[in-house]
C-alpha cells in the first residue's frame, strides 16, 4: 500500500466554538473535517457533556503542511486566550493526497 | 414537597455520592426539546383566544423588567463582588434572562395549589429570554465593539427561542381544538418528563457545587439575594399591571430565575473573556436550586400576603 505524507490537525474545544472552527477551517484552505462529541478534563476543569454548556468536540482536519500552519496560527491567535481549546498535529500517511492539498 | 423537586434532590445527592448515574446527552436534548415545545404549544393555543392588543402593554412592561434586572445586578457585582466588567456584565445578563425549567416548576407548583394563571405567560417567557442578555452584553462591553449579527443569531435562533416561538406559533395557528390530539403526548406526559429532566438538572447542578469553593461567599449571597430582589420586582409589576395571583407568582418566578441555556451560549460568543464558570455556577448551582426548593413557594406566599 502506497501512502503519502499529510498533516492531521486535531482540535479539542468547547462545543460553543464548533460553527466558527468549521468556518475558519474551510476559509483557510481545508477541504474537509470530521467532528465527534467528546468528554474530558484539563486546566479549565472537566467537561462531562452533561448539558449544553458542558459539551466539547474533537475536530480533525487532514490537510497539507501550509494549510496546517496557517490554520493552527489563526486558531492560536483567535481562541487560545479566552476559550477551552487545545491543538496538536500529527504526521500521517494518506492514500489519496490530492483530496487534502490546498 | 412536590415529586418533581424531589427528583432534583435525588439527582443532586446521587452526584454528590459519586454515583455512576448519567442521563445520556441525546436524552437530555430530547427532554429539553419536549419541554420547550410543550410550553410553547400550550401558550400558543390559549393565545388564540386572546386579543393581542390587550396583552401588548403588559408585554412591554415585562420586557422593561427584563432589561432592568441586569442594570440592578451589575453595580452590585462590580462594587461588592469586585468582578471585572466582563464577568459582572455576563453574570448580570444571565440573571436578566430566564430559566424555562424554573418556569415549568412554577407552573407545576400552581397546578398543585389549584391556582389559575394567565394563559399567555409562555409569551412573556419568550419575551424575557432576550433583553437581559442584550443589556448584559452592553454592560460587559460598555463602549467596545460587539459582533451583533453573530450574537443576535445565537440568541434569536438558539434552540430555546426557536422551540418556544415555534410551539407558540403552531399552538396559535392550530388553536385549542387543533392541538387536542396532541394532549396525551405533550400535556399528560409533561409532569413525568419534567421529573426526568429535574433528575438530570440535579446531576448537573451538583457537578458545579465544588466550584462554589473557588467562587467564594459573595456569589452564594448574590445567587440567593438577586432572585429575591428580582422576584420582589416581579410581584410588584404583576400587581401593577393587573395579573392574577397565579400570573404574578409566575412573573416573580421568571424575574427571579437565571438563564443557563441561552445566556451561557450567547456570552461565550459576545463576551469570551468572561469566565463562564462563575456565571454558570451562580445560575445553576445556587439560584436554580434556591428557586425550585425555596423561592417559588416563597413568591407564592408573598403574593398571597400582598393580595390579602
Amino acid at each position: 500500500m502506497q501512502t503519502h505524507p499529510c498533516r492531521l490537525l486535531v482540535i479539542l474545544a468547547e462545543a460553543a466554538l464548533e460553527s466558527r472552527l468549521v468556518e475558519d477551517a474551510l476559509r483557510l484552505g481545508a477541504h474537509g473535517y470530521t467532528i465527534v462529541d467528546a468528554r474530558g478534563g484539563g486546566s479549565s476543569g472537566a467537561r462531562e457533556a452533561l448539558w449544553d454548556a458542558d459539551r466539547c468536540i474533537r475536530m480533525e482536519v487532514l490537510c497539507d503542511a501550509h494549510t496546517c500552519e496557517v490554520l493552527g496560527e489563526h486558531l492560536q491567535q483567535s481562541y487560545f486566550a479566552h476559550y477551552s481549546i487545545c491543538l496538536y498535529v500529527c504526521e500521517v500517511g494518506v492514500l489519496r493526497p490530492e483530496k487534502y492539498r490546498a | 414537597m412536590d415529586a418533581a423537586v424531589m427528583f432534583f434532590i435525588v439527582g443532586a445527592v446521587a452526584r454528590l455520592m459519586r454515583s455512576d448515574l448519567r442521563i445520556p446527552a441525546p436524552l437530555y436534548e430530547a427532554l429539553s426539546i419536549y419541554l420547550l415545545l410543550a410550553i410553547g404549544l400550550k401558550g400558543g393555543a390559549e393565545l388564540a383566544k386572546q386579543d393581542p392588543l390587550a396583552i401588548l402593554p403588559k408585554a412591554l412592561a415585562v420586557v422593561a423588567l427584563g432589561a432592568l434586572i441586569p442594570l440592578l445586578a451589575y453595580p452590585v457585582l462590580r462594587a461588592i463582588g469586585r468582578f471585572s466588567r466582563s464577568d459582572a456584565g455576563a453574570i448580570a445578563g444571565h440573571y436578566g434572562s430566564v430559566s424555562v425549567v424554573t418556569y415549568a416548576v412554577g407552573v407545576n407548583f400552581l397546578v398543585q395549589q389549584a391556582m389559575p394563571h394567565e394563559s399567555y405567560m409562555p409569551l412573556l417567557l419568550v419575551l424575557l429570554e432576550v433583553p437581559g442578555i442584550v443589556v448584559g452584553v452592553l454592560l460587559a462591553r460598555s463602549g467596545g465593539s460587539v459582533a451583533w449579527s453573530k450574537l443576535l443569531h445565537e440568541v434569536l435562533l438558539g434552540k430555546s427561542v426557536v422551540l418556544l416561538v415555534g410551539g407558540l406559533l403552531v399552538g396559535w395557528a392550530a388553536g385549542p381544538k387543533g392541538i387536542e390530539p396532541l394532549t396525551p403526548f405533550f400535556f399528560q406526559l409533561f409532569k413525568g418528563v419534567l421529573c426526568l429532566f429535574l433528575l438530570e438538572m440535579g446531576l448537573v447542578a451538583a457537578s458545579h457545587f465544588g466550584d462554589l469553593r473557588k467562587t467564594g461567599f459573595f456569589l452564594i449571597g448574590f445567587g440567593v439575594g438577586m432572585p429575591l430582589v428580582a422576584a420582589g420586582l416581579g410581584i410588584l409589576l404583576g400587581t401593577v399591571i393587573g395579573l392574577s395571583p397565579g400570573g404574578t407568582v409566575l412573573l416573580a418566578t421568571l424575574a427571579g430565575s437565571a438563564s443557563y441555556i441561552a445566556a451561557p451560549a450567547a456570552m461565550r460568543i459576545a463576551v469570551p473573556e468572561a469566565n463562564p464558570a462563575i456565571s454558570i455556577t451562580a445560575a445553576l448551582a445556587i439560584t436554580f436550586p434556591f428557586n425550585i426548593v425555596v423561592g417559588i413557594p416563597l413568591y407564592f406566599q408573598l403574593t398571597q400576603l400582598l393580595r390579602s
